[in-house]
């Protein structure tokens, strides 16, 4: 019999997909509600002969899996509010110099050190724009721990195709969450390994010359290929340039290699879509109060549908846009004071049909809650 | 080896100022991988930021130059992820033990095989001249036009409490000495330590009338004595140089290592 079904918290499941897409050194240090992460991979990783590491603070946990990465390894680290904020700048540095990670953030409330066991997704601008300066991302997210599993896989994924940080966008409502996860067989979801350079010894190699493609192979640390890799702009040697043609070149392939592929990296799931007058435009746990209601309302025949956003960034844009074309309302759910809504009015071609449903004292939105603002909107009454 | 063939020679000339001592450093360094012939591709190059951290760019081996004071940080992970990679950090007086200190003593506590060495020009060189954690009291610097209050760190006091197994001091007016620690402190197997006293004319000697870059080298000849000797028993005001500790302990990689041994053994 396959021993393939779990119960387990999301955190949990966060960590098989990661260990399904090929992780093997992971840096962290502990703090609500992400723990669970460290915890599991510290006894999971040294099993399979990879590494675990608990760091002094979130800034060394984030520069140690970079470090880790360029020796050609998968590397993760896990944190919330408060970390995330620290581990900024060296998010930075893996977008400037390339390098391939995965940054769980379980949310919980902030600012500051907020609410620390409780629910919020406050931080979904700062997954955009928490480092300085012009550069592309991926943030992720899902709403059950299916989703979950098969997310972390894509962040891993996406990771090494865009050599870039993968932001994995996850909150502490679906964090703690217990619910069934079947791991997929090996080999049933797809898994990108690193493109390496097929330059060989005594060949000049550019670590920072992309291929027609956009790509940019790359060479680990301790084999045949010594290159320098830096924060500052750089040239295709990676040598530091204040070349105002290699610093402009630079900022837009970096913002332009995610952002051109916004189709490829595009994730959603649609509930009762089709033919819907009233959308619900949603993502993490808070996506599930607003399934919940739309199923309980189209059971009553009223036509609601919910748009489950699984990437934040970079904004599907055209997507929302498409899918929103024929509703009579949008309403934007989630945990903070309007970060996506204010997306999607700048997405759609209505943007006074655009609002919000949101909480934002530690508590789970619930499907009442979004029912209440439905009435309002509907011409129901209150 | 020639020498040169360490050297990334199409990035010269380098950016350091004329008199600087950190070329006096790069030299001892080149010259103690050259005599222990280490494979150039076995060699990570980490630094942060600041004058001395530019060192890493001009060698010819992995190199990787990263945020200011976190070089050990992303050295651990180079380290821990590949242990048979030799990883040598350059770091500055501010990036090793001002923004860099929380990672300095960690790395050194968990005796990690790394060699750290700290070019101790006393004093933020790349922002024009604000003093360090390393500069002392009664030190002109442009943040400090009345004088520094702040007290300094002692390197190799601190390396050593932190749990560094190998830890050493010299100067740019010792070249040849120091090359011998930079062999002993690569070679040692540990978190190892060592301390450069490192000439910034430009801007700590200039402002604290320490004269050019010749002045400035015999002031280390002449405030500095060696461990042992006559001269540093006579005068305890001496700065010591040498070895301070070598010694033998538990290394994390290995440590890492058995603690898989012993996962892998509890899984089957």
């Amino acid at each position: 019999m396959k021993n393939n079904i779990r119960f387990v918290q999301g955190n949990e499941a966060c960590v098989e997909g990661a260990l399904y897409a090929g992780l093997n050194f992971f840096a962290g240090y502990p703090i609500t509600p992400s723990t669970e992460i460290a915890e599991a991979l510290s006894g999971r990783l040294p099993k399979m002969g990879g590494k675990f590491i608990q760091m002094e603070d979130e800034i060394a946990s984030m520069c140690a899996i970079i470090g880790a990465s360029l020796t050609g390894h998968k590397v993760m680290t896990a944190t919330s509010g408060p970390g995330f904020s620290l581990k900024q700048e060296a998010i930075g540095y893996a977008c400037m110099a390339e390098i391939p990670c995965v940054i769980a953030n379980v949310q919980r409330g902030g600012p500051s050190t907020g609410n620390p066991t409780h629910v919020s997704q406050g931080d979904a601008n700062q997954a955009r724009w928490g480092t300085h300066g012009d550069h592309g991302i991926i943030a992720l997210t899902a709403s059950n721990h299916q989703d979950i599993f098969s997310i972390t896989v894509d962040a891993f994924n996406m990771a090494e195709t865009y050599r870039t940080p993968v932001i994995l966008l996850l909150d502490e409502a679906i964090g703690h969450l217990r619910e069934k996860l079947e791991i997929p067989e090996h080999g049933s979801q797809p898994i990108v390994d690193r493109l390496r350079t097929s330059v060989g010894k005594g060949v000049d190699y550019h670590p920072y010359l992309a291929r027609e493609d956009g790509r940019l192979p790359m060479s680990d640390f301790g084999d045949v290929h010594r290159y320098n890799v830096t924060g500052l702009f750089h040239d295709m040697w990676g040598f530091p340039s204040n070349n105002p043609t290699v610093v402009y070149e630079l900022l837009h392939h970096l913002v332009d290699k995610i952002d051109n592929n916004v189709h490829a990296i595009t994730r959603f799931k649609e509930h009762f879509l089709d033919d819907a007058d009233y959308i619900l435009i949603s993502y993490g746990s808070s996506a599930r109060s607003a399934i919940h209601l739309a199923k309980q309302r189209r059971n009553r025949g009223e036509k609601i549908g919910v748009l489950e956003l699984q990437s934040i960034w970079p904004f599907p844009t055209a997507m929302v846009r498409e899918k929103c074309a024929r509703a009579k309302a949008v309403v934007v759910v989630e945990m903070n004071m309007g970060q996506i809504m204010a997306q999607v009015k700048s997405s759609v071609d209505k943007p006074e049909n655009v609002f919000l449903a949101n909480r934002i004292d530690g508590k789970l939105i619930t499907p009442t809650d979004i029912k209440q603002l439905l009435r309002v909107i509907q011409g129901r009454g209150v | 080896m020639a020498l040169k063939d360490y050297l990334r020679q199409r990035f010269f000339p380098h950016m350091w100022c004329p008199g600087c001592g950190h070329g006096i450093v790069l030299n001892s360094l080149i010259r103690a991988i050259e005599e222990l012939k280490l494979d150039k591709n076995d060699i990570v190059m980490t630094s942060g930021i600041g004058c001395s951290a530019r060192i890493s760019g001009y060698v010819d081996f992995h190199s990787l130059h990263t945020l200011h004071g976190r070089a050990l940080a992303f050295a651990t992970g180079v380290k821990l992820s590949k242990p048979s990679l030799n990883l040598i950090v350059p770091m500055g007086d501010g990036d090793a033990l001002a923004i860099g200190g929380n990672h300095f003593i960690h790395a050194a506590r968990r005796n990690i095989n790394i060699t750290a060495i700290v070019m101790n020009n006393r004093i933020y060189g790349m922002t024009g001249g604000q003093f360090s954690p390393l500069s002392g009291c009664g030190k002109k610097a442009t943040t400090a036009p009345y004088l520094t209050i702040d007290q300094e760190f002692d390197v190799v006091k601190l390396a050593s409490a932190a749990g560094a197994s190998f830890v050493a001091r010299s100067t740019t007016y010792h070249a040849k000495e120091a090359t011998q620690y930079l062999k002993k402190a690569i070679e040692h197997k540990g978190f190892s330590v060592v301390e450069i006293l490192s000439q910034c004319p430009t801007h700590y000697g200039r402002k604290n009338k320490e004269g050019d870059a010749p002045d400035m080298l015999e002031i280390y000849k002449d405030t500095t004595g060696k461990l042992g000797s006559k001269a540093l028993e006579k005068n305890p005001d001496l700065i010591p140089r040498g070895i301070f500790v070598e010694e033998e302990r538990k290394e994390y990689c290995e440590e890492y290592g058995k603690l898989v041994e012993k996962a892998m053994g509890g899984a089957r």
